[in-house]
């Protein structure tokens, strides 16, 4: 008797459960329309970074392909390198479509590092699409190098960096120059790679790089005036994920090349595997767009259907040159697979880089 | 070169330019009244219009905004004693004083006419500099940017007050509070405790906030009067103006000075009105009135802050490097015009430079005729009796604090530091001289350092490091002969000060506390995090040392003596009030937001304190505290913000704003 009444009350309980999971995907399954909700796009950088630009000019074409229009804000939440954003994202957005979350190459590092103030885990976080960026390396005609081919004339000597931190997206030149064998006294605490090129202009520093559009506009009058000789590109990644040559800067070697020219050999090992897990998640996967944990399919799905269509609207390739260079925005299983690359690393890898950061550099990271 | 002047010209004077420009500068002259609302905001405000504008009339709104929130940050900085921005912190020393005066009018006044002529100045010299601005720039590496830090830092000897170990060690505080968070040799994190927020260092809003607005507040709220004591409101506009023409000199070095430092990327425009300041004291002949209402401490820094903003636009176009957190945004504003920052703004792009330059002053001149013509009557603000001004004063601080990084932590710290500033005043610990220290230590810390890598040693050889320490040199020589004293009264009164000697040691000693515990800190990292931290907390044990003996052993009329408590103007007076009241309601207003969020703890403050403290009517309480709530509501839908959280937004899902 007992036992009946129990399994009753579990199975009026399972009905309701049942007709509540009904009322609640009802909405969902229907379609998914934002009309007159308001979308917050959680930045976790301050206002006028290259994070938050690339934010406030997505948000416009966003909010006019998402289902209903919805009015689509910018929302800055910086603090601790941007892990103070990350966490507030994946502690209190829901998964209602109505939260999203855009990071950086920034956001990645400390996450690859296990840097002990993360509490996020992009691993369960739903990918909308990514932006790639890149960069050139580029030298003093002091070092006596007058073209890429002239880069084994590095060699031996003296370089100096001007870089923001050890654990900063300077990381990847940190590791990149590293394992090409080439001796650079890294000088830190700069606040930007603008920063960096002053110190460059200035003849503190020999070697230097900017991302793609801060090269083309502030280094390419430089190289025409033959005060700076550009050495390489970081490259890019095809649809296989192989490293290639950058397609802004086609007559440039990338990284792999420039390696190769130096010490004989194409790059490969666990070092190779530590610069390259790092530079995925600070060019090709540098900026990515992010739902929260649990996101229903159908949101996504809506999401990355505005991405698809904002990639085609006039006005968007018009203008997108100016402000996001001239990479393609990133989606679907493309975006998947760098959203693959730039956030995993095996642990050995990242014990190594953490190992090597403490030996030569101080880095605690945390406390 | 003619025709690119004049192209740029005609660009700039047509109706539609004039117009968005005026647009600009309204929203700039509104957020600039707000207090801890900057360009940062402004600009995130204006950035959403920006698709489809024309560029020359988009960045004639850009930089009216900019350019104008220096000037009408001056209101609260004058009226109430908040720090309305980084650049109008000095302004409070003097500006304040006058409105407890009932001087406001003739303050602001004075203020805006400097702030006007700054802008101008600014642009003159723009419009000549700009061209040879390039390799002038590139000449201040590192070496010279260390220098130009301590250049900054010789400013204390004037501002140290009476008691020189007194005003060192307060120095030495702001030096290690600068130095709080991620070493720049090694990104090391220093005396941060694991507390997240001391993580990227405290910001400078709650320092300025804390350190001026609180302890002003606290005196006010003892008190039942307005904060204009004397009633002379009167006619102060054309007195500001005399004021102004008797100081044109002044104004004139200040701007120009204003206008340079503003255009070296690197040392940053939060000091510049400390210099500006220090400046005008140094070179003043009668200096007894600094710090109790001088005009010059206004005309000084208000004229070198507008000319700042002129400044810091050079190194924004041409490297694309932001001189400050406004050009931070203004860049971005750029890039999404499709304007790129680059050496082609001194060529190809010459008349967009130009039209940037003299949208400036164009803005300047329109910021400060309506805040002129606004002057006299928001003035009357001081005559409103205080129990009613001040909750809508605490809640505008807090508002303030938490646009710093828009946490519960902010509030915490503006408490914490705030308790700091009001030991400090009550003590004459000279505040300037903490903030300066603050400002400054992370540019000190972080040149020296790459002077070092970069030159070694032979930094010191280099001619720009001769004369800017020279100039360094002069500043002590000529600080140290004409200290100010900003810690109230002198004359007979300092033998009674001597009467709370007791608990004067102590908070010496408790300081003396606060560099062992630094100095502990930094034993605990690799020798490039402690270098810093330890040198600084080491000059500063040494200092409060020193100050410590002065207090042990002095006569009675030692200047190291002081109390606010003993010989204030307020002392002995009827209705005066416990001097802890106003920091504890702010601790109310702190404790009830960590537990039901900010935006409910703000309504129930102003409920409860004017209905408990200020004694008003139903209908006044309800009426006030309505405005109050709609006016925070409207500005953080604007500005698309959450109010900091409670015990009960983790534990409920509440709607916005209470979410």
């Amino acid at each position: 008797m007992r036992i009946h009444r129990a399994l009753t009350r579990r199975g009026a309980l399972g009905l309701m459960g049942g007709a509540l999971a009904m009322a609640l995907a009802v909405p969902a399954a229907a379609e998914v329309s934002f009309e007159g909700k308001t979308i917050e796009w959680i930045i976790p950088f301050s206002p006028g970074g290259g994070s938050d630009t690339w934010a406030r000019f997505n948000a416009p074409f966003l909010s006019k392909y998402l289902p209903g229009q919805p009015t689509v804000v910018v929302v800055n939440e910086p603090g601790g390198g941007s892990t103070k954003g990350a966490n507030l994202f994946a502690a209190r957005a829901r998964p209602d479509g109505l939260t999203i979350f855009g990071t950086s190459g920034s956001t990645q590092f400390p996450y690859l590092l296990g840097d002990p103030r993360v509490r996020y885990d992009y691993q369960v976080w739903e990918i909308v699409m990514a932006s790639p960026t890149g960069g050139v390396v580029y030298t003093s005609p002091s070092t006596g190098v007058s073209g890429a081919s002239d880069i084994s004339k590095l060699a031996g000597q003296q370089l100096v960096y001007a870089s923001q931190g050890a654990t900063s997206l300077d990381l990847v030149p940190l590791l990149g120059f590293k394992m090409m064998g080439l001796d650079v006294q890294h000088v830190f605490g700069f606040k930007g790679r603008g920063d960096g090129r002053l110190a460059f202009e200035r003849g503190e520093t020999n070697i230097d790089y900017q991302t793609s559009s801060g090269y083309i506009k502030n280094v390419q009058p430089l190289v025409d005036a033959g005060t700076a000789v550009p050495l390489f590109s970081w490259g890019a990644l095809d649809a296989d994920g192989n490293l290639v040559r950058d397609p802004t800067f086609p007559d440039l070697p990338h990284f792999g090349e420039a390696y190769e020219m130096l010490t004989g050999k194409a790059p490969s090992g666990p070092e190779y595997d530590a610069y390259f897990a790092f530079f995925t998640a600070g060019f090709p996967a540098q900026k990515m767009v992010f739902l929260p944990e649990g996101t229903p399919k159908e949101i996504v799905d809506a999401y990355q259907a505005a991405v698809e269509a904002m990639k085609q609207d006039p006005e968007y390739q018009a203008t997108k040159e100016a402000v996001l260079g001239t990479y393609e925005q990133v989606t679907g299983p493309a975006a998947a697979a760098l959203f693959r690359k730039g956030t995993t690393i095996a642990p050995e890898t990242r014990q190594q880089v953490v190992e090597m950061l403490a030996a030569e550099y101080d880095v605690k990271l945390g406390d | 070169m003619f025709e690119t002047l004049i192209a740029a010209f005609t660009a700039l004077v047509t109706v539609e330019h004039l117009a968005y420009m005026l647009l600009g500068v309204s929203v700039g002259l509104v957020i600039g009244v707000i207090p801890g609302l900057g360009g940062i905001a402004g600009l995130s405000l204006l950035v959403p219009f920006l698709y489809g504008m024309d560029p020359i009339s988009a960045l004639g709104m850009l930089i009216g905004l900019v350019a104008v929130i220096p000037t009408s940050d001056t209101f609260a900085s004058v009226l109430m004693g908040i720090p309305g921005s980084s650049a109008s912190q000095a302004t409070v020393q003097d500006g304040f004083p006058l409105a407890r005066q009932g001087q406001a009018a003739r303050a602001l006044s004075a203020a805006f006419i400097s702030s006007l002529f700054g802008g101008i100045v600014g642009a003159v010299i723009l419009t000549g500099f700009v061209l040879v601005a390039r390799p002038i720039i590139l000449l201040f590496g590192s070496a010279e940017l260390f220098m130009l830090a301590l250049f900054g830092l010789s400013m204390v000897a004037v501002l140290a007050g009476r008691s020189l170990p007194k005003g060192l060690a307060a120095c030495a505080v702001g030096l290690v509070i600068g130095s709080i968070g991620a070493a720049p040799a090694t990104g090391e994190f220093r005396m941060v405790y694991d507390v997240d927020y001391l993580y990227d260092g405290i910001p400078l809003v709650i320092v300025g906030l804390a350190l001026f607005a609180v302890p002003e507040i606290a005196d006010l709220l003892r008190k039942n009067a307005a904060i204009a004591e004397r009633n002379t409101l009167g006619t102060g506009w054309f007195i500001g103006f005399r004021d102004w023409f008797n100081n044109i000199f002044l104004s004139i070095r200040c701007s120009s000075l204003g206008c340079l430092i503003g255009a070296i990327p690197g040392l940053g425009g939060s000091v510049v009105d400390w210099i500006a300041y220090g400046h005008a004291v140094q070179t003043a002949k009668d200096k007894s009135k600094f710090g109790k209402g001088d005009i010059r401490g206004v005309v000084a820094p208000e004229s070198a802050n507008n000319a700042m903003q002129g400044g810091a636009m050079l190194p924004t176009v041409l490297f694309g490097i932001p001189g400050s957190g406004s050009m931070a945004v203004f860049l971005g504003g750029m890039v999404l015009i499709g304007i790129e920052p680059g050496p082609s703004m001194v060529g190809t792009d010459l008349n967009v430079t130009y039209s940037l330059i003299w949208s400036l002053a164009l803005a300047n001149i329109m910021g400060a005729g309506i805040c002129l013509a606004l002057a006299q009557p928001i003035s009357r603000l001081t005559s409103i009796p205080f129990r009613f001004l001040a909750p809508c004063m605490i809640a505008l601080i807090c508002f303030a604090a938490f646009q710093a990084t828009r946490d519960l932590a902010d509030l915490v710290a503006l408490l914490v530091i705030g308790v700091l500033g009001i030991l400090m005043k009550r003590f004459g610990w000279p505040r300037p001289a903490l903030l300066i220290g603050y400002v400054l230590a992370p540019q000190a810390e972080t040149y020296f350092y790459q002077a070092l890598q970069f030159n070694g040693w032979e930094f010191l050889t280099r001619p720009g490091v001769i004369i800017i320490g020279l100039l360094t040199l002069a500043s002590v020589w000529y600080g140290l002969r004409s200290r100010v004293d900003d810690t109230g009264p002198t004359g007979d009164v300092v033998t009674t000060s001597h009467a709370s000697r007791n608990l004067q040691i102590g908070f010496a000693v408790a300081m003396i506390g606060f560099f062992g515990i630094a100095l502990w800190d930094a034993t605990h990292h690799s020798f490039l995090g402690q270098v810093f931290p330890l040198g600084v907390a080491a000059v500063g044990l040494l200092f409060a040392a020193i100050l410590l003996w002065h207090l042990w052993s002095g006569h009675e009329d030692h200047p190291a003596f002081f109390d606010y408590e003993v010989i204030g103007d307020h002392v002995g007076k009827e209705g005066t009030g416990w001097l802890w009241t106003g920091p504890l309601w702010l601790a109310g207003l702190v404790a009830a937001t960590a537990l039901v969020g900010f935006y409910a703890a703000m309504i129930g403050f102003f409920v409860v304190f004017l209905r408990v403290r200020a004694q008003a009517s139903w209908g006044t309480t309800l009426l006030m505290t309505a405005c109050a709530a709609l006016f925070l509501l409207g500005l953080a839908w604007l500005l698309n913000l959450n109010f900091p959280r409670g015990l009960a937004q983790d534990m409920f899902d509440l709607p916005w704003p209470f979410r």
